[in-house]
């Protein structure tokens, strides 16, 4: 049985939607990590800063990779 | 439309210009994100070029001159670094930082407790290892690291958290 077929705007924005709620959730995750890394240094343990920075680094390149994601996306959509 | 002429001239609608669409969003939220990325190089740039302290030997009171129970400030090792001393015993004492690990309020040694205490939020810090013992405070306090010699007490490092 074919479910119903949605327009490719709707579409796009289900995907857009999906897209925002991940780059926050990785936006919360670095704020926190951010925190917790500062809090560490300041309390003594400068060894910590590394592995922080390349976590967040990690984290930054998800969110720009699916920024890119909802810019195509959002690209495709309008094209439609 | 009736619209008047300076509407035409001007058309700027302030309703348009405060919409914001996802992409500007994501847009925000990715500058953030990136924000966070260079704070935390920041913070490891700043443990690369950070300095390790040193700490010079320096006399901070005479036994002699100093009470069981009774208490000596000082400050040690800078002069923006103030610290407390505690003779808790005949032959036991300690100093630590005398900023709490709370908010820097300056802890007081209460002698029919046996503890030093915050008076801004109640910390309480046991006198014999400066680790908490009740109160908002997460970390011990940072421990003076004292030397006899003679009847003298030098402070010769500070110790910070696990290595109190």
């Amino acid at each position: 049985m074919e479910g119903p077929r949605y327009p490719p705007e709707r579409r796009g924005l289900t995907a857009i939607d999906g897209a925002l709620a991940l780059i926050a959730v990785l936006l919360i995750v670095q704020m926190w990590l951010l925190t917790a890394a500062l809090e560490t240094f300041l309390a003594g343990h400068p060894e910590v800063a590394l592995s922080a920075a390349i976590v967040s680094g990690v984290l930054f390149l998800g969110c720009l990779g699916l920024f890119l994601f909802v810019r195509g996306v959002d690209r495709e959509a309008r094209r439609e | 439309m009736n619209e008047p002429l300076w509407r035409e001239e001007f058309s700027v609608h302030g309703a348009d210009e405060r919409y914001v669409n996802r992409r500007q969003f994501a847009k925000f939220l990715v500058l953030t994100s990136f924000g966070m990325f260079v704070g935390n190089v920041w913070l490891l740039v700043k443990s690369w070029f950070a300095r390790r302290p040193v700490f010079p030997a320096r006399p901070v009171a005479k036994l002699s001159e100093l009470p069981v129970g009774g208490v000596r400030l000082f400050r040690y090792p800078g002069p923006h670094d103030p610290c407390i001393l505690v003779r808790h015993g005949e032959h036991d004492w300690a100093a630590y930082s005398q900023k709490c690990t709370h908010l820097s309020c300056a802890v007081v040694y209460a002698p029919e407790s046996g503890r030093l205490e915050c008076p801004c939020h109640q910390g309480l810090f046991s006198v014999r290892d400066g680790r908490v013992l009740a109160g908002p405070p997460q970390r011990p306090l940072p421990r003076i690291a004292l030397e006899r010699r003679g009847e003298e007490l030098i402070a010769t490092g500070v110790h910070l958290e696990e290595e109190a």
